[in-house]
């Protein structure tokens, strides 16, 4: 059932990219000052989206799993924290790209740019936690914490980097964000489908990280039944 | 028998049932345990100090150390030796008690792991604040700055900033304290959630060492690194029963 439904979600997305891009790099014309390196976007913003729901939704399975103490909750925040991570890296990389052709220079120390940075080396941190401790039970619960420490920090990241006065980055340009005007319709609906066709491909990485998590899980069980069965021999 | 000795011979025959000591009580016990072993051997606090200076030489080959513009970011220096040397005694604060199972030991007390992450945390705080007393002048003198303009304004910025640097890598320190390469992950860890409350203390900082008296704009950094400090205490001590208890 799982691989099926793993199947369809990764078809259905596969189906849109492909239909995306077609529309993206063939479909759309150029825009008025940014020329064709506008096309960024598709993939920028839909990457930032991801990755920050991402890291909210790896926090909110990370308290999850302290409230109930079950490692499948643990295992889904790590999988998710890992894939959000991947996206997360895809925006800061496309949005450099973008930098370096629009301001100039790869990277701008702007606001956001550092924001994002610095969430992503905690969740880098985070990640690398997982892999120093081997009890499972004390692997999900210290990063359960570093987690909740992380989500808490890019918070007050977020704040204070606003008040730094180095913000360079284009307002928000979306509908739902603006109400509408900033950008037109033909340019920004082809963004809402590649959100959605990344989020498909997202989730089906998650799939089968959970997938890949279980599995290790039951080895290590395996091994462990191997182990003391041989000492009682 | 005066009545006074009487309860309170009463008190010493009846252990089971005295009254358990304060949270403040324990905190302070803990503190004092902390500081009196550090203070007889002054390992740590030593090796920060001179740790300190060197920084402050080799800052000396990033940069010209005679220029005007130095002014425009002391601040974020300072806080980067502050930050740097007060993570060689935060980095040690749990993991010197693994020895002879001292940490079993202080977990199995009547005592809740808070008042223990507290009590550490007081004695590095102090710690952090006796580098920084020994650094600071060292700074103005190496690289020309009077720093003592404003001297009240100063020493708040000094002690909220060093509570946020102390609380975290205090923390940090609970949280690897069983890690198999803990010198690794510490400042994997520790340093980027330590990026707020730094940026708060260097930009406030700078300003002030330039001598010129905090305005109405630099006050939000205040109440950010006030609201870190209550933000973060609040956090690590509901959640160090998690990290050191399970």
């Amino acid at each position: 059932m799982r691989n099926r439904i793993i199947v369809l979600l990764a078809a259905i997305g596969a189906a849109l990219l492909v239909w995306n891009l077609h529309t993206i790099l063939l479909g759309l014309p150029d825009e008025t000052r940014q020329d064709m390196i506008f096309r960024i976007i598709y993939f920028h913003v839909p990457g930032g989206m991801i990755g920050l729901t991402g890291f909210g939704v790896g926090l909110a399975c990370s308290v999850v799993y302290l409230v109930k103490k079950d490692l499948w909750w643990d295992a889904l925040a790590a999988s998710i924290t890992e894939v959000a991570l991947a996206f997360a890296l895809t925006n800061l990389v496309t949005g450099s790209i973008w930098g370096r052709q629009q301001w100039g220079v790869w990277w701008a120390w702007d606001a956001r740019l550092t924001g994002m940075l610095i969430c992503c080396v905690v969740f880098v941190g985070y990640l690398m936690l997982r892999r120093a401790v081997d009890e499972p039970n004390q692997r999900a619960r210290l990063s359960a914490v570093v987690s909740i420490f992380g989500t808490v920090n890019a918070w007050f990241v977020y704040k204070a980097i606003d008040w730094f006065p180095r913000l360079q980055h284009p307002g928000p340009v979306l509908t739902f964000r603006t109400g509408g005007g900033r950008m037109d319709p033909v340019l920004e609906h082809p963004l809402y489908w590649n959100a959605l066709a990344l989020l498909c491909l997202a989730i089906v990485m998650v799939m089968i990280r959970i997938r890949q998590e279980d599995v290790s899980r039951e080895i290590d069980l395996l091994r462990r039944t191997a182990h003391a069965s041989l000492k009682g021999l | 028998m005066k009545t006074t000795e009487a309860v309170a011979e009463l008190e010493i025959s009846r252990p089971v049932s005295a009254p358990a000591p304060s949270l403040i009580a324990q905190v302070w016990t803990i503190a004092g345990k902390d500081l009196r072993s550090e203070f007889r051997t002054k390992e740590a606090l030593n090796a920060s100090i001179a740790f300190s200076v060197v920084i402050l030489v080799l800052f000396s080959f990033a940069f010209d150390p005679t220029s005007d513009q130095l002014q425009e970011f002391s601040g974020g220096l300072l806080w980067l030796v502050f930050s740097f040397a007060g993570t060689l005694v935060l980095n040690r604060s749990f993991s010197r008690e693994t020895q002879n199972d001292c940490l079993d030991g202080l977990l199995a007390s009547p005592m809740p792991a808070s008042a223990l992450f507290l009590g550490k945390s007081l004695a590095n705080y102090v710690l952090l604040m006796m580098i920084e007393i020994v650094s600071l002048p060292v700074f103005g003198l190496f690289y020309n700055i009077r720093w003592a303009r404003q001297l009240p304004m100063l020493a708040a910025v000094l002690l909220l900033g060093t509570w946020a640097l102390t609380v975290i890598g205090t923390f940090f320190s609970a949280l690897t304290v069983n890690l198999r390469i803990r010198e690794l992950m510490l400042p994997m860890l520790v340093y980027p959630l330590m990026i707020p409350a730094l940026m708060a203390a260097m930009t406030l900082t700078t300003v002030l060492l330039g001598g010129v008296p905090i305005t109405a704009s630099d006050m939000i950094w205040i109440k950010m690194l006030v609201a870190f400090d209550v933000v973060f205490t609040t956090l690590s001590v509901f959640l160090i029963d998690t990290v050191l208890l399970g």
